[in-house]
């Protein structure tokens, strides 16, 4: 299989950050690709949502919320015990690994499209949802309950963060107008996904390359964790997948989001509401170790237990 | 006229404690403030800016020399433990001293 051109512009970033290039893109610039990914993923789901009923979802939608809030579970005890990491860095770290990653689910699905499956439309609903428990639960494990934590100002952090609230808009916008409506909007949104993808990734590479020196510091073990975890974390996503009858495309994208890990939502929760926890150690986890390792060699293994599950 | 009795606070931080900083100053009775993206390089490393979570902002507050050890002290309790900052107080002349 020939590998995607996009995979080829994160490669770039991260060769030119290496090389000290004076390469930049502008900050603006960057938020505004990442507008751009997060609005045409909610159109696009939003407008194919519109065609069918959303009744039968709802179950779906209940078993991977319950996912998302059992995943850091599943995590938090390997970072604790075998990682020896405190307890606000291994649940923080938690958190994040719990949490699902944007950028990791447009190259899943730029993937998918090129290798010509298909996947449900309501998997960026699955999006939305995996994003917040994982990040509340991280928390939880942090402070306990019955600590001063300001959970209302919180939860709007959270819940009002850039993503979910483009996310969940342009999935309202798609649905409410449906795809003759979305129609005129597709130069921009739909067509250009791609070329924006490339963009957005040249700077992911960027980014991740600023972590080299991090990386190099914090030793074997979160580079380890950064690249085996995914795979556990990815076959439970895939079995839950399998298990909701999901098709192989969806199972497979569902694989990647419990694959995944935050970079954007959870870092700034955790670094609000978890202020011990050192923000240079799971965002060279999730940023430096666990996001190029999922684009390059994670998402083709999802792909391909996704396979297996529907073959056998 | 120039008036001499006032100070400026200037507070590089995290732009993560932008929300909650200016809701402190806010309530600790600062009459405003000025925020702008900063680079640089300290003990926390290079803070460049390009990203959301490895951004500085830089705070200024003009204000009596109460307020600005009110302010000072404030922040030193609630922040310096766990975040990057870094605090700095200059006397400043001022024109309209009924502004601040």
């Amino acid at each position: 299989m020939s590998i995607d051109p996009v995979i080829l512009f994160f490669l770039l970033g991260l060769v030119a950050g290496l090389a000290r290039s004076d390469l930049r893109l502008p900050p603006a610039i960057y938020e505004l690709l990442s507008i751009l990914l997060l609005l045409a993923i909610g159109l696009k789901g939003g407008m194919e949502l519109s065609q069918q009923p959303l009744g039968a979802v709802l179950p779906q939608m209940a078993a991977v919320l319950a996912m998302g809030f059992i995943l850091p579970l599943l995590v938090f005890p390997v970072l604790l015990y075998v990682g020896r990491l405190g307890r606000p860095d291994a649940a923080s770290i938690a958190g994040h690994y719990g949490s699902v990653s944007v950028g990791t689910y447009a190259v899943a699905v730029a993937f998918l499209a090129s290798a010509g499956i298909a996947f449900e439309p309501h998997l960026a609903l699955f999006l939305v949802l995996l994003e917040v428990p994982a990040i509340v639960v991280g928390i939880l494990l942090a402070r306990g309950m019955h600590s001063g934590t300001r959970w209302g100002k919180l939860m709007h952090e959270i819940f009002f963060g850039k993503s979910i609230v483009l996310l969940v808009g342009g999935l309202l916008i798609g649905w409410a107008v449906g795809p003759a409506g979305v129609a005129p909007l597709e130069p921009l949104f739909i067509d250009s996904f791609k070329g924006v993808l490339a963009l957005f990734l040249l700077e992911m590479g960027l980014i991740a390359a600023g972590q080299a020196r991090e990386i190099l510091q914090r030793g074997v073990f979160l580079v380890a964790f950064g690249v085996i975890a995914p795979i556990p974390l990815a076959f439970c996503g895939a079995l839950l997948g399998w298990m909701l009858d999901l098709s192989v495309g969806g199972t497979a994208l569902l694989a990647t989001l419990a694959g995944s890990c935050s970079y954007i939502a959870a870092p700034a929760a955790m670094r609000i509401a978890v202020p011990e926890a050192n923000p240079a150690l799971s965002l060279t986890a999730s940023l430096g170790v666990t996001f190029p390792f999922n684009i390059f060699v994670g998402i083709p293994i999802y792909v391909a237990i996704a396979e297996r599950l529907h073959g056998a | 006229m120039i008036e001499r009795n006032f100070k400026l606070l200037t507070v590089v931080t995290e732009a993560a404690l932008e929300n909650e900083l200016t809701e402190a100053l806010e309530r600790l009775g600062a009459s405003g403030y000025t925020i702008v993206n900063a680079r640089g390089r300290g003990s926390r490393g290079v803070r460049d800016a390009g990203w959301s979570t490895s951004s500085n902002i830089r705070v200024e507050v003009i204000c009596d020399a109460l307020l600005a050890e009110k302010i000072a002290d404030y922040l030193q309790q609630h922040y310096y433990r766990d975040y990057a900052m870094v605090l700095f107080v200059s006397d400043v002349g001022i024109m309209r001293p009924d502004k601040f």
